[in-house]
């Protein structure tokens, strides 16, 4: 562990003051119409100071907590990656020449920080990188690269877990490990608001050196840090047996599960809109009204629609069903066959934003009750 | 801040653009265009893909038809179905289409060299095989018995005809075609091309087969190959179709099972994908 400094808010202030002085555009959390969203910060003012979410399967409300804390609250709607992988981008534009078509210049990428990324976010930037940055040696999604590569990373640990969360069943939370430049965990102490801070990249401890008037904490503050720690890992909303999962479900292709859920699902695409990992994108040609100028525009797409999958006008995933099988599959099973790792970090936006409730965590446990893999129904599954 | 593996190209996502040198009518709703790299050169393997882009009307994946060693130019045969390949099919020689690619795995051209070649095409399916058939014949002596077997719908349907009849004069390469129906006009074997399959003689112990078809007439193919001559689902490759955006794994759309279609295959070995074509939905 690097060396840890403590401030108060002051502090956390400067540091949102002093990524700005270094060109980047800060991004946190605030509160919009009734949620926790992700947008610019100029200050610690723009935190949500004194809310938090509450959450459950499908429930999401505000309230105000009656205390100081700036990240009292867990994932809102809104993800990094929609910074990273903006829902829209002009993936190039050109001009209809006699030599076939000219490329317009690319914009410059923009420079981020992301201010207050949950450990299961960070988590979630280490798989996005994984999709976008090399499949099979072939080269990057473009702009991903660009605009990742220079974000700074201001983690903040989660000492109050949400009703929806599971991270610790996906081991990416509630402490960020890696991945972030520096890392925040804020305590209550004596009364006091306390933000334990540490560098997580050179980049971290260069920033935090600049910044001066830091105090090292006291043995008490640590103490108080780690144990608000532990006991964020014993308070997780949700649990998702991850034990043999992957095979279980590939061995569950044809399980009458997914029926029952396909009776719920409405599939409006609100799970893979907001889950930090979802990584499905698709084109969208445009000409000018002249013909002489074309625009190809990336947009996220999602596997629960059905023109996800049209092939020579017929869908391959007809049923709603196999839509959700796809979906969860992916995440929790194939996704470790590709990358190594599942698709999921345990932040538990599906759970909290499916208008009807369904819950992951809850439908891979109701595959697992009724496991079809030593039944003929179960032979030749996905496995 | 991280730094990720830096990109040998910065945007694979822009098309290059090709000129149109030649449009050829194919069938009544197939076509090739014959394509000018811009530099001269096209470096791609029988079996590999493009994306195809018309201008401002969107791209598609689209198989090579050409040989991978003899001519300079690209040949990409393609079915009228939807807005992209119908404004692909209006284009005229001078113009210009976006290339991004090759894309996908090839056939196991190197992988068969001493071993008999069973290439079994349905409809359309020939195109991706025919870069295999030419490295077959350009390279004859690599192989053991070449066997082409082609099944299409009536006698109209017979892609590449000229070309299958000269390859059926030739005494070192066997070929044989059969329509799903047909008036009295037509002289040739009638039914699916699986029939064909004991009409020719191959060593299954040595045999490498590339089946290209209907998904449907590829499983019914493996499975005879597999149930009938006892070949390992290993030696029987199959090559794959699903929406595609991207061709570089970024987009999703071709998610089959743990593959993406568009980098881990299109073409696949039976023994991969075998078990997930009769799953519905996948």
């Amino acid at each position: 562990m690097s060396e840890m400094y403590v401030s108060g808010q002051s502090g956390v202030g400067r540091l949102i003051q002093a990524l700005a002085e270094r060109g980047h555009r800060v991004i946190g959390p605030i509160v919009r119409n009734e949620a926790l969203v992700y947008d610019e910060i100029k200050g610690v003012e723009d935190l949500p100071k004194g809310w938090t979410d509450l959450q459950e399967p499908g429930r999401y409300r505000l309230e105000q907590r009656g205390d100081e804390k700036l990240f009292g609250f867990v994932v809102g709607p809104t993800s990094w990656k929609q910074y990273l992988n903006p829902p829209e981008t002009v993936l190039w534009s050109g001009v209809i020449s006699p030599e076939g078509f000219v490329t317009d210049p690319a914009p410059e990428p923009p420079k981020y920080a992301f201010f207050g990324v949950r450990p299961c976010e960070v988590a979630a930037l280490g798989v996005l990188d994984k999709v976008y940055s090399t499949s099979n040696g072939l080269p990057s999604m473009a702009g991903y690269t660009a605009i990742r590569e220079q974000a700074f990373i201001v983690a903040v640990n989660c000492v109050e877990p949400g009703g929806n969360c599971f991270c610790v069943s996906m081991d990416t939370g509630p402490t960020a490990e890696a991945g972030y430049d520096i890392a925040i965990t804020e305590i209550v102490h004596n009364g006091n608001m306390r933000y334990l801070i540490e560098a997580g990249t050179p980049a971290g401890a260069e920033v935090l050196g600049d910044m001066g008037n830091l105090e090292e904490p006291s043995e008490a503050e640590i103490e108080a840090r780690d144990f608000f720690l532990t006991e964020a890992a014993a308070n997780m909303g949700k649990t998702l047996e991850v034990d043999d999962l992957p095979e279980l479900l590939k061995g569950n292709a044809r399980n009458p599960r997914w029926e029952s859920i396909a009776d719920r699902c409405l599939a409006c695409a609100n799970c893979t809109m907001v889950c930090p990992t979802c990584f499905c994108n698709t084109v969208d040609d445009n000409l000018s009204l002249d013909g002489t100028h074309a625009t190809r525009t990336r947009k996220w797409d999602s596997c629960f629609t059905l023109g996800f999958s049209y092939m020579h006008g017929l869908p391959m995933r007809e049923g709603v069903g196999a839509r959700y099988r796809q979906w969860i599959t992916h995440k929790l099973a194939t996704w470790v066959d590709q990358f190594d790792e599942m698709g999921c970090v345990g932040c538990g936006r599906c759970i909290t934003w499916c208008p009807v409730g369904i819950d992951i965590t809850h439908e891979a446990g109701a595959i697992r009750r009724a496991d079809l893999r030593d039944t003929p129904i179960g032979i030749g599954g996905f496995a | 801040m991280v730094t990720l593996t830096e990109p040998a190209v910065i945007d694979q996502m822009t098309p290059i653009p090709f000129k149109v040198r030649s449009v050829r009518e194919e069938l009544s709703h197939t076509f090739t265009l014959e394509l000018e790299p811009p530099n001269g050169d096209f470096d791609f393997q029988p079996g590999q893909f493009t994306m195809v882009y018309a201008f401002g009307i969107g791209e598609v994946p689209i198989s090579i038809s050409s040989s991978s060693t003899r001519e300079a130019t690209l040949l990409q045969t393609i079915r009228r179905t939807g807005a992209v390949t119908h404004a692909l099919g209006t284009l005229k020689s001078g113009d210009y289409v976006g290339i991004r690619g090759p894309y996908g795995t090839p056939w196991p051209m190197q992988e068969s060299k001493g071993r008999d070649l069973l290439i079994v095409g349905g409809g359309i399916g020939l195109a991706p095989l025919r870069p295999a058939i030419y490295h077959a014949l350009e390279n004859r002596d690599d192989y053991e018995r070449v066997v082409v077997l082609y099944g299409t719908r009536t006698p109209d349907d017979i892609l590449f005809e000229t070309e299958l009849r000269r390859w059926g004069d030739r005494t070192d390469i066997t070929t044989l075609i059969t329509v799903d129906a047909a008036d009295r006009g037509w002289y040739g074997a009638v039914g699916v091309v699986t029939r064909l399959i004991g009409r020719v003689g191959f060593d299954p112990s040595n045999t490498t087969a590339l089946v290209c078809g209907p998904e449907i007439m590829m499983t019914v193919t493996a499975e005879r190959l597999m149930e009938g001559y006892s070949m390992e689902p290993s030696n029987i490759y199959v090559t794959m179709e699903r929406n595609m955006k991207c061709g570089i794994g970024v987009c999703g759309h071709c998610q089959f099972g743990a593959k993406f279609i568009c980098t881990d295959g299109a073409v696949f070995s039976y023994s991969e994908v075998g078990h997930l074509f009769d799953i519905k939905g996948v």
